[in-house]
């Protein structure tokens, strides 16, 4: 499960020495059809570059904007997003699963 | 995260070390274990999680938890460096298998066939001892050569290897049952042997027959039907 998880670790570790803002975002949870198993990872710097994924692609949008507010205030987050969540509309999880996400800043 | 905690972590990858990431997920508190201190129900979900590298999710103290296992990468033992084992390897890699290739011919083993890979030059049971295949190890013989693959096979099928495969015909498998048997290792034993190795994708090139053995130590490891298919039973 944590394949090539250590090289996201370690692009998130460089960008962050490059002095960079940088988040995390990793799945805890999943219920149901979803592409990414928990403990699959998204680094993230505020200048828009991504690393990893934490689904296939339909809410890593949703995430990048959580991440950024994460960055900005230092305070955590955990993100549901589900066929009972309307945000999960919105960002169009097709799969039809639930994924339940955290967001955490690289301090 | 916090950048000590991260460079702890990354220092416990690098040495190998099996550590659990321990998050409250209310507040973003962190531990690492089994570095960190932590209660009870936390490092009985750390030693599963790691067990079955498999994240927990854990309520303690009326707070979510989350337990990240991070195992080190698996580990491929190809015995024979032949062509096949240089198509194998750039597929084995991006999996997540640390891989290493054994072969007391040092013609073959070399760097130059083999860039960046760990090359064992020994005889095939003494380096097999050495590495000592566990849980989280395949082990794939490709030397076509009894002398080279029995005494890899013999060290490997007293192991916890997860996959044991060897190339050969079906004839070349069942005369190397016999020399195993005759070693002391029981059929229930020998029939865990993959051989003839890889799935059934009809492969003829190196690269084909690469895919096969890989697609198959997936399988096996993922539980998957494809992995546990009966064998043909092998004509005396």
């Amino acid at each position: 499960m944590s394949e090539l998880s250590e090289d996201i670790l370690a692009t998130a570790a460089a960008w962050r020495a490059a002095g960079e803002d940088v988040a995390l975002a990793t799945v805890v949870q999943t219920w149901g059809s979803s592409p990414r198993p928990p403990g699959s990872r998204l680094a993230m710097t505020a200048s828009g570059k991504l690393a990893g994924s934490v689904s296939g692609g339909c809410i890593e949008g949703a995430v990048a904007d959580a991440a950024r507010q994460t960055m900005a205030s230092g305070t955590p987050q955990v993100l549901d997003f589900g066929v009972t969540d309307e945000r999960a509309w919105e960002v169009g999880l097709a799969c039809g699963g639930k994924v339940k996400v955290f967001v955490e800043k690289l301090a | 995260m916090k950048a000590d905690l991260l460079a702890r972590l990354q220092a416990a990858q690098a040495a190998k070390q099996p550590v659990a990431l321990v998050t409250r997920l209310t507040d973003g508190l962190q531990l690492l274990w089994p570095q960190d201190e932590a209660p009870a129900p936390l490092v009985e979900a750390a030693r599963t999680a790691l067990q079955e590298d498999a994240a927990q999710n854990v309520e303690y103290e009326g707070a979510a938890w989350f337990v990240h296992p991070h195992n080190p990468p698996l580990r491929l033992i190809i015995v024979g460096a032949v062509h096949i084992a240089q198509a194998l390897v750039p597929m084995a890699q991006p999996l997540g298998f640390a891989v290493t290739v054994v072969d007391p011919r040092r013609a073959w083993a070399t760097a130059d066939r083999f860039p960046g890979i760990t090359l064992i030059h020994e005889w095939t049971d003494d380096a097999m001892a050495q590495l000592a295949p566990d849980s989280r190890t395949a082990v794939v013989t490709l030397t076509h050569d009894p002398k080279l693959d029995d005494p890899a096979l013999d060290v490997s099928l007293k192991s916890a290897a997860f996959y044991i495969g060897a190339l050969g015909s079906r004839r070349t498998h069942a005369k190397r049952l016999e020399r195993l048997a005759a070693l002391g290792h029981p059929p229930e034993a020998l029939a865990l042997i993959k051989s003839p190795v890889g799935l059934d994708i009809a492969a003829v090139t190196a690269a084909e027959i690469g895919l096969s053995i890989i697609a198959e130590i997936v399988a096996v490891r993922r539980g998957a039907a494809l992995g546990t298919r009966a064998r043909t039973p092998v004509a005396a």
